[in-house]
């Protein structure tokens, strides 16, 4: 028989509700798996009570014939979704302590549709960084190893915790926030699956804020249809968020019905970036093709201002951060650290509290938006912006959605480009440009580098339109048929 | 753009964030890269162009002006460094 941490979402689903296993011995393994992983650092806080209560709730339930859609699910939570009474805290020294005195929206609707929280998993610090090694909780290592050499590699980030998590069977499935592209990134990098919904599909109330016009929540699982039914239990309508968009939610699972004649799939020739790797041109290529096969027709799109995206972004990003972390003073939570004045006081906790990222971040932020360079740089910044969400709109008139690899390379080492703020940013060049038009992006993964590392294919779709986006990650899905497994899983099979 | 250290300091003022001299230096380098990497937003001709601040193609919406939430006094106050008599404590800021 296959081990309870092996199965899908979606066969876990199947399995609880003809009781062929229990929700407590769901929770029980994946209690056990997430123990097993500790070498890993993917959980920041672990929360093995809760999860058999949550599980025996699951239990009652489904005895009775009222299983809810999530049922008996043990996730890993990323550490930015406040928790009621569980400590959160951003991957940063500077939350100490903090346990939320309220459940962030998207949680309390995981709860409420039966999924089982295992803990809180690392990432990096306020979401800033593509390689998990920003926490002040430590590295994050990815389970994947390159095929001989044994250097421990990052899984990405920011929800560098939560990939590592699912693609090691430590959970079934995961919270990630994508700001500039922290699920789908990390998603390449473990060989896993997430989707960045649109922008205002989940509610960003009770999470930690980044970049508030940026942030948006999505689940990372180990199936696109996994996905499809995990999204459905995080989205919606939330007043308490006054971006959240009042609109119905979709039966997205529904819409995976492998069907994609006649939809027409842009290929932007603006992604060809140099230096891109001669096997991630190939994947790209063969996930064309897989739509063709399929009955999908390619077409040439262009997006032409793609290379200004990260640096837009870098504007954009770091003004809203040095605003949102203006909060972290020491007076209302987490750390303090003693001044003689009140501005001392803040000082020497933010000094102290915040990591180099962080700070250099909420520097440039505050450059930004200071006197006399606002118009240079801020409102520069959005108004490529606009022309950057322009240039999208072109593209979906003529085609449904946009082909592109997910990342420029596969995982890299703990301790590559980690003395190159830049080096380090151009990991997101492939899904800056979707979280500033504010559409969905899916990452599948689509095979493995000539060393055995995963490698992703990013769809991108028309706002609202999560549907179609599944639906072509599902037939990439069927047709890349990636099985390959990690060096490291929980029970080290 | 080349920050110098006093526009660094500055900056770390307006910040709040204690920047110690020694570090200054290294910092203007750090930030003058990202700042002259981030000019080439220049080679873009955004005249007339509306700049974007949302994304979410709606306005934000009303609600009635009623309390929909608090008496949590005390659930605020137990995150807090220094709380006492149902109040923050900081350091003291009149003299």
């Amino acid at each position: 028989m296959t081990a309870l941490t092996d199965l899908t979402l979606a066969e876990a689903r199947e399995g609880l509700i003809a009781r062929k296993f229990s929700a407590r011995e769901m929770a029980t393994a994946y209690v056990a798996a997430m123990e097993a992983t500790r070498p890993l650092n993917a959980f920041i806080t672990e929360t093995p009570e809760r999860a058999l209560a949550m599980a025996a709730e699951s239990d009652e339930r489904l005895a009775r014939g009222a299983a809810l859609p999530l049922d008996g699910m043990p996730l890993a939570i990323k550490d930015l979704f406040c928790t009621e009474g569980v400590l959160t805290t951003a991957g940063s020294h500077i939350l100490d302590g903090f346990k939320p005195p309220y459940e962030s929206t998207v949680t309390t609707k995981l709860w409420q549709a039966g999924a089982v929280m295992l803990g809180k998993v690392n990432m990096d610090e306020f979401a800033m960084g593509s390689a998990n090694v920003t926490s002040a909780h430590g590295n994050v290592e990815n389970p994947w190893r390159r095929r001989g050499d044994n250097r421990p590699l990052v899984p990405g980030g920011s929800s560098g915790g939560s990939a590592a998590a699912v693609a090691a069977r430590a959970a079934i499935a995961a919270t990630g926030t994508d700001t500039g592209g922290s699920i789908r990134q990390p998603a390449s990098f473990c060989g896993i699956v997430g989707i960045k919904p649109t922008y205002g599909r989940c509610s960003r109330w009770g999470i930690v804020a980044f970049a508030s016009s940026l942030d948006q929540a999505g689940p990372m699982t180990r199936s696109v249809r996994d996905a499809a039914i995990m999204l459905k239990a995080m989205s919606g309508h939330d007043p308490r968020d006054s971006t959240s968009a009042p609109l119905p939610v979709p039966d997205f699972e529904a819409a995976l019905t492998g069907d994609i004649r006649g939809l027409k799939v842009g290929i932007p020739r603006e992604y060809r970036v140099d230096g891109m790797p001669a096997e991630i041109e190939k994947l790209w290529q063969r996930g064309i093709d897989w739509l063709t096969a399929a009955g999908a027709e390619p077409v040439e799109v262009s997006l032409k201002l793609t290379k200004y995206a990260l640096a837009t972004y870098y504007i954009i990003a770091p003004a809203e951060a040095s605003s949102n972390l203006a909060r972290y003073d020491g007076v209302r939570f987490g750390l303090r650290v003693p001044g003689q004045t009140l501005d001392e006081m803040y000082e020497n906790t933010r000094a102290e509290g915040f990591g180099a990222e962080v700070k250099r971040r909420i520097l440039i932020g505050t450059y930004v938006l200071s006197a006399g360079y606002y118009d240079a740089y801020y409102l520069k910044a959005q108004q490529v912006r606009t022309l950057i969400a322009r240039d999208f709109s072109e593209a979906f008139k003529r085609c449904d959605v946009i082909l592109t690899p997910t990342a420029p390379s596969a995982a890299f080492a703990i301790g590559e480009k980690m003395d190159d703020p830049i080096a380090m940013y151009l990991n997101d060049v492939f899904t800056v440009p979707v979280n500033l038009a504010g559409l969905p992006g899916l990452s599948v993964p689509a095979g493995l580098s000539s060393d055995g590392l995963p490698l992703g294919l990013q769809v991108i779709g028309r706002a609202f339109d999560e549907e179609t986006v599944l639906r072509v990650g599902g037939v990439i899905e069927d047709a890349a048929k990636f099985t390959a497994k990690p060096q490291f899983i929980a029970g080290g099979r | 753009m080349a920050l110098d250290k006093a526009t660094v300091a500055r900056i770390a003022t307006l910040a709040r964030i204690k920047v110690p001299e020694a570090e200054q230096d290294h910092l203007a380098r750090e930030l003058s890269q990202i700042l002259n990497w981030i000019e080439q937003l220049n080679e873009i001709d955004t005249k007339g162009v509306e700049p974007m601040s949302s994304v979410a193609a709606m306005k934000l919406p009303m609600r009635e002006d009623v309390v929909t939430d608090g008496n949590c006094r005390d659930k605020i106050l137990a995150n807090a460094p220094a709380a006492a008599h149902g109040f923050f404590v900081v350091p003291k800021v009149v003299e």
